[in-house]
């Protein structure tokens, strides 16, 4: 059994979404360059070039990426034998987010659903806790913007839909999108489970490294039939046409009810933040 | 790419000018209104007041920037989607509005009562904020204060990158770009 402080989570979540917020991960970068590659449109590719612009500003000049700093998601997989110490596990987890979007000036975008008056300090988070084997407690930040979040969507498909339905689905997603949630997108898709457990396989989905193919070779060769549809679109860098939509799309999949076919789409723009660390 | 360089406030002329797909860089001061700030200003018309600022010939940006940086104008400063917008945006343009900054489509009535009223409706690179606030000389409240990063700002900006969308024959980039690269 080991222990650990309350505060340490506290400080790492801090320091996680002002990181996240500033510096935009390599693998991302590392993307948009091979993206340079691939975009056959002059004004895509002097998007792309203008992103990799921003984010080096972003790192070297000490301003977030994004005006939109995002709500706090935040996934902590806690091993089994980690005893948390010192208070309250969710209320430090908030206390981090409160003051990585205070010290790191982040925009406070969290407000009540129909009053819409904001909650002044960017909590509550989204909090996914899990519980692991081992004795580390993994964290993963992840500030996500509401004009990519605004274009997703859980929808019960009839099995008799297959994988056909689920590709259906998609590219309408991304097509009703459009410009909108700052292409080039990463796509997740959680298929299975059930209404809840899609949503948030979707959104696993996007924290997989670019690349990484789904290790069923149904779900691999889905993964890359759907990307190669949604390029096909023509919406390209920031809708001004092209052929790179999407930078990546991932799927992640479990079983679900004989009566079922549960699909979730979620949609990322390209400012794909997201740090972690172990405590 | 030519790019144009334009100044608030825009004349007919100039915008007429502007065609979708042009790149602008555009000087002068601009204001900022979102979501809350646009529902505030079609209730107060309601009501019988006045907007926070004089409208006519002026140019909103959609954009609720992050908190001002030490030692900078203002924090990261993209636009954000404009589309939510466009329930309010016909009487904005009926009012004189000219020019709009943001990202995303409008729909099909803000794009009529843009060549009605010879407006103009701009894209600014979405997700780019660090970038775009470069272009940020002064940040200051003008209205709702209260509304935190939805409050009614001026900003004075000089050549903030924009390309034409939406422009006064019709024209609109996304649906040009598109149908370019669709396969």
């Amino acid at each position: 059994m080991r222990e650990v402080q309350v505060d340490a989570i506290r400080d790492a979540v801090e320091k996680l979404f002002i990181e996240a917020n500033y510096e935009l991960p390599e693998d991302v970068i590392g993307r948009f360059k091979d993206a340079l590659g691939e975009e056959e449109s002059p004004v895509g590719r002097e998007v792309i070039e203008e992103l990799l612009l921003n984010a080096r500003i972003a790192r070297d000049e000490r301003i977030p990426i994004c005006q939109d700093t995002g709500l706090a998601i935040l996934f902590m997989e806690i091993g089994q034998d980690v005893h948390i110490t010192g208070g309250d596990l969710e209320e430090a987890a908030t206390e981090g987010v409160r003051r990585a979007y205070k010290k790191g000036y982040l925009r406070k975008s969290a407000c009540d659903p129909f009053t819409r008056t904001n909650t002044g300090d960017n909590t509550p988070p989204i909090l996914h806790v899990r519980i692991a084997p081992g004795e580390r407690i993994r964290l993963i930040a992840m500030p996500k913007g509401g004009g990519s979040e605004n274009y997703s969507e859980v929808r019960m498909l009839t099995p008799s839909e297959g994988a056909e339905g689920v590709k259906r689905f998609v590219l309408e997603m991304v097509q009703k999108a459009g410009p909108n949630p700052c292409p080039p997108i990463t796509v997740g898709i959680g298929i299975g489970g059930n209404f809840e457990t899609s949503a948030l396989l979707s959104k696993e989905a996007l924290m997989l490294p670019f690349g990484k193919r789904n290790n069923d070779p149904l779900l691999r060769d889905l993964e890359l039939s759907i990307l190669g549809d949604v390029n096909k679109l023509g919406i390209g860098p920031e809708g001004y046409g092209g052929s790179v939509t999407a930078l990546d799309l991932h799927i992640k999949a479990r079983p679900c009810h004989i009566a079922s076919l549960p699909v979730a789409v979620n949609i990322q723009c390209h400012a794909h933040r997201i740090k972690e660390a172990t405590i | 790419m030519e790019m144009k360089r334009i100044t608030t406030p825009l004349s007919d002329g100039v915008i007429e000018e502007l065609k979708a797909g042009d790149k602008v860089l555009l000087s002068g001061t601009i204001y900022t209104a979102r979501d809350a700030a646009h529902k505030r200003f079609i209730d107060t018309l309601r009501a019988g007041g006045s907007l926070p600022f004089e409208i006519e010939g002026q140019v909103v940006y959609y954009c609720g920037p992050s908190p001002v940086l030490p030692g900078r104008a203002i924090g990261a400063a993209g636009p954000t989607t404009s589309g939510r917008m466009d329930v309010y945006t016909p009487t904005l343009l009926s009012l004189g509005l000219k020019g709009m900054i943001g990202k995303g489509k409008r729909s099909q009535a803000v794009k009529d009562a843009i060549v009605k009223h010879k407006a103009i409706y701009f894209g600014a690179t979405g997700g780019a904020g660090a970038l775009l606030s470069k272009a940020v000389v002064s940040y200051e409240v003008v209205a709702y204060g209260e509304l935190g990063p939805e409050a009614v700002a001026r900003l004075v900006v000089k050549d903030l990158p924009l390309f034409v969308i939406n422009d006064t024959a019709g024209d609109d980039l996304y649906e040009m770009g598109m149908s370019g690269y669709r396969r």
